[in-house]
């Protein structure tokens, strides 16, 4: 069969089990864009800014695992990409970017619209390929697929001239088994190391275990549970970990680290095992590095060697697949209590609670806790979150407990304002679901407010929620903290998003009290044919507590003054 | 603590910018860093000299999928080579001074000019900076140094991790050779 390069690409994307790609066409794209007539199975959703393709590729991968697709022109398409792609790198989620080049004669000529994009993407991609030759791009897609999901996931660029497009060749689909010399995720630990970690286990009096993302990204759910429970070890989440363990369980601590819990952030430094099951112990996680866990030994199982001893010495340290890893260690272990343990932390649970702004009264003013607690009672706690980045976001990850894997989709590594909304378009498409709700700042929905365009064209399902405080207003509590109140550049106008979403054809409703949250949700799941949006109007000057000062010891956290009247 | 690294990568564009961005966007101080051919035409070779954690290196080496192997070969026994030329000013009485020192460095003077030469030592590298410190006070006018190598003695060879050149069958019909 002869095609071209551009059917080629499609081809592949086909059998790599793709049935939609986000992108926008242009001049060194094109030929791909008209080969996509003839493929009517996969689906083009075509964004109003490529940084929303990726996001939304991204978004893809996070709520189904499979690999997300990206398209995008040479030059300016292909930077706009940038950002999308630096936050999927962060997060170890599988995209793949295919980008239009100019043809090869022109390469190297600062022709029009020519940016050398994988020298710029380098740095932010697990891999990256310009393609010269026809002949090489079917397997060089099915060996980007295979790196983007494999090991530790992450974000692959394969960058094709439009001659190579437009070139013709006989196809042949390599079938074979793919072989890249110096790529071999690992995947099981050794007896040794087995043996090493069960007497550390067994050793235990006050073990915590660390649960992040590799929870989620190794299917281990089960496995970590077992071992929880076997060991009655009490668990807490990273905020990528967050979905991977449900966090109504008697074990959970909650979230860990700068807008942690406070009892995870106790347990931790009280300490004296540390189990970190896919985590890398980023820096909004482990506080002062001097001061943290002091007691602690740590076993630290994650497969990417290089999180060994990066930022936290580890005693055990295990390079492998985590829910392989378990599956080997939890036969090895037997029952064991920590009663003395549980009940220390039972008492740190009990005086979060007791300072917990759920039971106290806020008087007429909304605020954002509040809205997000009410819309986890009012969506039974079972719809799919991505959030942008901010104090929203942590308000999320406090008030929002998750029970099912992947169900909080947020930017946590990069913290990509604007992430949310194209995000929860690319999550709604891959799911086929309803009840996914995009919660987002007033900030950072400005960021990729150009969006909206993408939703109402596709009739896109989401439900948006913009958490509207007037205020950049994560950066504002900094400000209050630490730059004795000086608000510089964190008030925002922001448009009437109704009418905003008027132009667009997009049902809203504006939120001012808390009495009106459920009708509101309830009103937002009754439309299920396209996208939603509810502004709450929330109050201004709230703090997100506890907080751990960045760089501050992780026991040292800013906790909620008890008196209501001063939240 | 210098620590000398030898890494196998695939021969293929753009490996060396790889490598290179590694080092500098994890801060990763390099000493030196040489690229050559190996026995193998799909195969690449570096020996790399660092002033940092080996064993983060060798683990951030291996994240890059063009990476087929890497060791620390710092405590093995090994022979490490770099060659330098240097442009020395000489004058009648200086040239022979120049000789006499080349024999005892066992360096060859590989060019001489009316009033310059140029000499060529191959050593590891204390070697070469002693010749350099004693050729200081004639006038060194231009100096390069090739970087280091290194491969362990004996019947010690760097594992291939099971790396068997393509064979030309593992691709889209027509295609002849992968690497
Ligand atoms: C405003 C803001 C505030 C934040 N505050 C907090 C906070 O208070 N608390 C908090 O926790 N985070 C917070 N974050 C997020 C934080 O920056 C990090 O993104 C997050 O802590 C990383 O979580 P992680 O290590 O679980 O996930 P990742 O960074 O995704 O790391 C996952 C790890 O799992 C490993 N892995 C992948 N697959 C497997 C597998 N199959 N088997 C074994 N291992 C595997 C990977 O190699 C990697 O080491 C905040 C972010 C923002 C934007
Ligand atoms: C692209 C980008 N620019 C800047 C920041 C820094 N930043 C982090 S949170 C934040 C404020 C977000 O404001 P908003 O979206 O209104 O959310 P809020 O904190 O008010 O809930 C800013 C500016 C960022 N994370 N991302
Ligand atoms: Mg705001």
């Amino acid at each position: 069969m002869k095609l071209t390069g551009a059917e080629i690409i499609l081809e592949c994307l086909v059998r790599e089990g793709v049935e939609v790609m986000f992108g926008y066409p242009g001049g060194a794209i094109l030929p791909t864009y008209d080969a996509m007539t003839k493929y009517p199975q996969l689906r083009h959703v075509l964004v109003r800014h490529e940084q929303g393709a990726a996001h939304m590729a991204d978004g893809y991968a996070r709520a189904t695992g499979k690999v997300g697709v990206a398209i995008a022109t040479s030059g300016p398409g292909a930077t706009n990409l940038v950002t999308g792609i630096a936050t999927a790198m962060m997060d170890s989620s599988p995209i793949v970017c295919i980008t239009g080049q100019v043809t090869t004669g022109a390469v190297g000529s600062d022709a029009f619209q020519e940016v050398d994009v994988t020298g710029v993407t380098l740095p932010v991609t697990k891999h990256n390929y310009l393609v010269y030759d026809v002949e090489e791009l079917a397997y060089t897609i099915r060996e980007a697929f295979h790196i983007a999901r494999t090991g530790r996931p992450g974000p692959v660029l394969i960058d094709v001239p439009k001659d190579v497009q437009n070139a013709v060749t006989e196809f042949v689909y390599p079938e074979e088994d793919i072989v890249l010399p110096g790529y071999h995720p690992p995947t099981y630990a050794s007896e040794s190391q087995l043996e090493a970690a069960v007497e550390l286990i067994r050793q235990a009096k006050r073990p915590v275990i660390l649960a992040g993302h590799g929870v989620l990204m190794s299917g281990a759910t089960q496995e970590v549970l077992t071992f929880a429970e076997r060991t009655q070890t009490p668990f807490s989440l990273t905020l990528l970990g967050k979905g991977g363990l449900p966090e109504q369980h008697p074990l959970s601590l909650g979230m860990m680290g700068m807008h942690g819990t406070a009892q995870s952030n106790m347990a931790i430094q009280n300490a004296d095992l540390l189990l970190a099951f896919g985590m890398r112990f980023d820096d909004r996680v482990t506080g002062n590095l001097k001061t943290y866990a002091p007691d602690a030994r740590k076993i630290h199982i994650d497969i990417d060697s290089s999180e060994i001893h990066k930022v936290v010495h580890a005693d055990v340290p295990i390079v492998g697949d985590l829910k392989t890893v378990l599956n080997q260690l939890n036969p090895m272990l037997e029952t064991i209590e920590h009663k003395e343990w549980m009940t220390q932390v039972r008492d740190w649970m009990e005086d979060t609670d007791d300072r917990d702004i759920i039971h106290q009264d806020a008087g007429d003013r909304l605020l954002a806790a509040h809205v997000i607690h009410d819309m986890w009672k009012a969506t039974g706690g079972n719809a799919v979150i991505v959030t942008d980045v901010g104090q929203h976001q942590m308000w999320e990850a406090q008030y929002y407990p998750h029970q099912n894997p992947h169900t909080l989709l947020t930017s946590g590594g990069l913290g990509t304002m604007g992430f949310g909304m194209p995000a929860a378009i690319g999550a709604a498409l891959g799911l086929k679901v309803p009840n996914v709700w995009a919660i987002v700042g007033d900030g950072g929905f400005q960021m990729t407010i150009t969006e909206l365009g993408t939703a109402a064209q596709e009739r896109v399902p989401i439900n948006i929620a913009i958490i509207n405080n007037g205020y950049l207003g994560m950066v504002r509590q900094w400000q209050e903290f630490f730059y004795e109140e000086r608000y510089n550049a964190t008030p925002m106008l922001s448009p009437d998003f109704l009418k905003l979403a008027d132009a667009y054809g997009i049902p809203a409703r504006r939120v001012t009290r808390r009495e009106d949250v459920p009708a509101a949700v309830e009103w937002a799941n009754s439309i299920t044919d396209g996208p939603v949006l509810i502004e709450y109007v929330v109050e201004k000057r709230d703090i997100v507590y506890p907080m751990v000062p960045a760089g501050a010891d992780l026991h040292n956290m800013i906790r909620r003054p008890a008196s209501p009247d001063s939240i | 603590m210098k620590q000398t690294l030898v890494a196998l990568v695939e021969n293929k564009p753009g490996v060396l910018n790889r490598v290179a961005s590694l080092f500098r966007r994890r801060n990763f101080n390099i000493d030196s860093l040489t690229v050559g051919r190996t026995e193998s035409p799909d195969v690449s070779r570096m020996t790399i000299v660092v002033d940092a954690d080996a064993e983060q290196i060798k683990n951030q080496l291996y994240k890059l999928v063009n990476v087929i192997q890497v060791e620390e070969v710092t405590d093995m026994p090994n022979v490490s080579r770099d060659l330098a030329l240097i442009k020395v000013r000489v004058n009648s009485e200086s040239r022979a001074e120049v000789a006499q020192l080349s024999d005892i460095f066992r360096a060859h003077i590989v060019d001489a000019g009316q009033d310059t030469v140029i000499v060529e030592v191959t050593g590891d590298e204390q070697k070469i900076t002693s010749m350099v410190e004693l050729l200081k006070p004639m006038g060194i006018l231009e100096m390069v140094r090739t970087g280091v190598v290194t491969m362990t003695r004996g019947a010690a060879i760097l594992p291939r991790n099971g790396y068997q050149p393509a064979n030309g069958q593992r691709t889209n019909g027509n295609r002849q050779n992968v690497l």
